[in-house]
């Protein structure tokens, strides 16, 4: 049954990933990327790690996702195909995918597999407690740069979206309704 | 497709008939929300409301299901075809997908999983991909404008919807629903955080409309300006099952407000705990409340302008949920919860 399940998965994923990146219309191959990146919390959910599957959910597939169609939303036009590559260019990419995939195969072949007795699927609550532990293993430190590293991303956006100072004339609540 | 992963220990043939089971009630419970929303609007107008078909007019959201069903299916020749026909499906799939973590009573709940609320938090986020895709592949104005509106609001409030929600797992301890109504045992989790979990209450009520795009947060079909909104040029079927999912999606919100603020299906103090398959009806009864509530906000208040929502929630409800979460952090840590 679960043999079944992963069969299945490994299909839709590898299927929508070949059609994410083979498909002329830009809204469709973000389609086919977000039906790759469900497949992968499936696979995430078949091995019992339910909050990983989660928050491929929620950040991927909820929040990437609905960002990237946002912006193909607001520059592309139902009408437009992407251009094909040249020839050139083709054999260039496909060559590097083959570099990578073999890289890839040779790693996991070379390397022995054991399966695991008695496994515990990882609550939540031990999620927390890692993440906010100061002791061995812990990880608070990198906890800690990755939120510095958000507030600065978002103090930058904020700073951006902000704009110039009123200097063209015109009244300051025109240029803040903008920006909204 | 993900839910049935997760529960391989059952056979396949229960796991179909369980499947089957919800459709059939959340599809026909989808249809008398309608009816009952269009009869609290007539009362609220003093009007009569549907009254024809059937006793009190019961039976004329099953003939319109019918009509539906019957229906021509129409569309634009210069759509997407594939993402048209597709984003229904998103929409309607991601609601029904919520509705199996609920525990309806102590043993009537299809999938206990053990992060329960951030799972619905999860799916609910996916589902606004759907009106994305509706909006943008119908190749209407209207409908662009309307999905682009949606997609902005829906982004805005999940946020509300998950911190209101975040302050609550603070007093329970954990996110999965069944040991959040156990917790609930030594009173109702409204009643135990008292004045924090009133106000993560009421944010959850504001968020949580807005989430499911209904007045006065209804700017993603604002019929006087957009004609339908992001559904514009779906007819049929596929129109149904968007405003299928939409009223599921107001019981699913009215059902996460009762799971984690009124104690789901116990009853008020303890008062048919000898009964246990009661508890399917005080859960339905606390829910339908809250749907009331939302249908009250409906034919209440005024429609909000865009940036009166966006800055609704970016300068109010967000600076007011950290400092609640702030606030709930202290009252539990000092011990100043409420216990019956």
């Amino acid at each position: 049954m679960e043999r079944f399940i992963f069969y299945i998965l490994a299909v839709i994923l590898i299927v929508s990933a070949i059609a994410s990146v083979s498909s002329k219309k830009m809204l469709r191959s973000v389609i086919y990327l977000l039906f790759t990146l469900c497949g992968i919390a499936g696979i995430y959910f078949l091995i019992d790690y339910n909050f990983l599957a989660a928050i491929q959910l929620t950040v991927y597939a909820g929040g990437i996702i609905v960002l990237i169609i946002f912006s193909v939303v607001l520059i592309h036009h139902i009408e437009m195909e992407l251009e094909v590559a040249k020839l050139s260019k083709k054999i260039i990419v496909g060559l590097a995918c083959a570099i990578g995939l073999g890289v890839f195969l040779t790693t996991i072949y070379s390397h022995q597999f054991n399966v695991v007795e008695n496994y515990n699927s990882v609550t939540t609550e031990q999620i927390g407690l890692k993440l906010l532990s100061y002791e061995d293993g812990g990880f608070i430190l990198p906890f800690e740069v990755i939120s510095v590293l958000l507030l600065a991303a978002m103090i930058g956006a904020i700073v951006i979206a902000k704009g110039k100072k009123m200097e063209d004339g015109r009244p300051k609540s025109e240029v803040l309704n903008e920006d909204k | 497709m993900i839910l049935s992963i997760n529960i391989v220990e059952n056979d396949i043939f229960n796991m179909l008939l369980i499947a089957a089971i919800y459709l059939g009630i959340f599809s026909v419970a989808g249809l008398f929300l309608v009816l009952l929303e269009r009869k609290v609007a007539a009362w609220f107008q003093l009007r009569l409301g549907p009254n024809r078909v059937g006793p009190w007019g019961l039976l004329q959201t099953m003939a319109d299901a019918l009509k539906l069903v019957s229906k021509e299916l129409t569309g634009t020749i210069k759509a997407d075809k594939f993402l048209y026909n597709l984003a229904p499906y998103f929409v309607i799939i991601s609601s029904l997908m919520a509705l199996a973590v609920f525990p309806f009573t102590q043993e009537f709940q299809a999938f206990d999983i053990n992060i329960g609320i951030f799972f619905l938090i999860a799916i609910s986020s996916i589902g606004v991909i759907g009106i994305l895709l509706g909006g943008w592949a119908s190749n209407n104005k209207f409908a662009l404008i309307g999905a682009m509106r949606s997609g902005v609001q829906t982004i805005s409030y999940e946020l509300s919807v998950g911190l209101s929600l975040v302050t609550m797992v603070l007093l329970t301890g954990t996110l999965q629903l069944s040991e959040i109504i156990e917790v609930q045992k030594s009173g109702w989790l409204i009643v135990q955080g008292h004045i924090p979990a009133i106000i993560a209450f009421m944010i959850y009520m504001i968020a949580g409309t807005a989430e499911t795009n209904r007045a006065p947060f209804d700017m993603v079909e604002a019929e006087s300006e957009l004609g339908a909104g992001f559904h514009t040029e779906y007819s049929g079927m596929k129109f149904a099952y968007f405003f299928l999912a939409e009223f599921i999606n107001m019981f699913i919100i009215a059902a996460i407000g009762t799971t984690v603020f009124f104690g789901g299906w116990l009853s008020p103090f303890g008062i048919t705990e000898s009964i246990p398959w009661l508890g399917i009806f005080w859960f339905l009864g606390k829910t339908f409340a809250l749907v009331f509530l939302m249908m009250w906000f409906r034919w209440t208040f005024p429609r909000l302008r865009v940036d009166q929502l966006l800055t609704l929630e970016w300068k109010y409800l967000l600076p007011l949920n950290l400092l609640n979460i702030v606030l709930m952090a202290l009252i539990v840590w000092l011990g100043l919860t409420i216990q019956i």
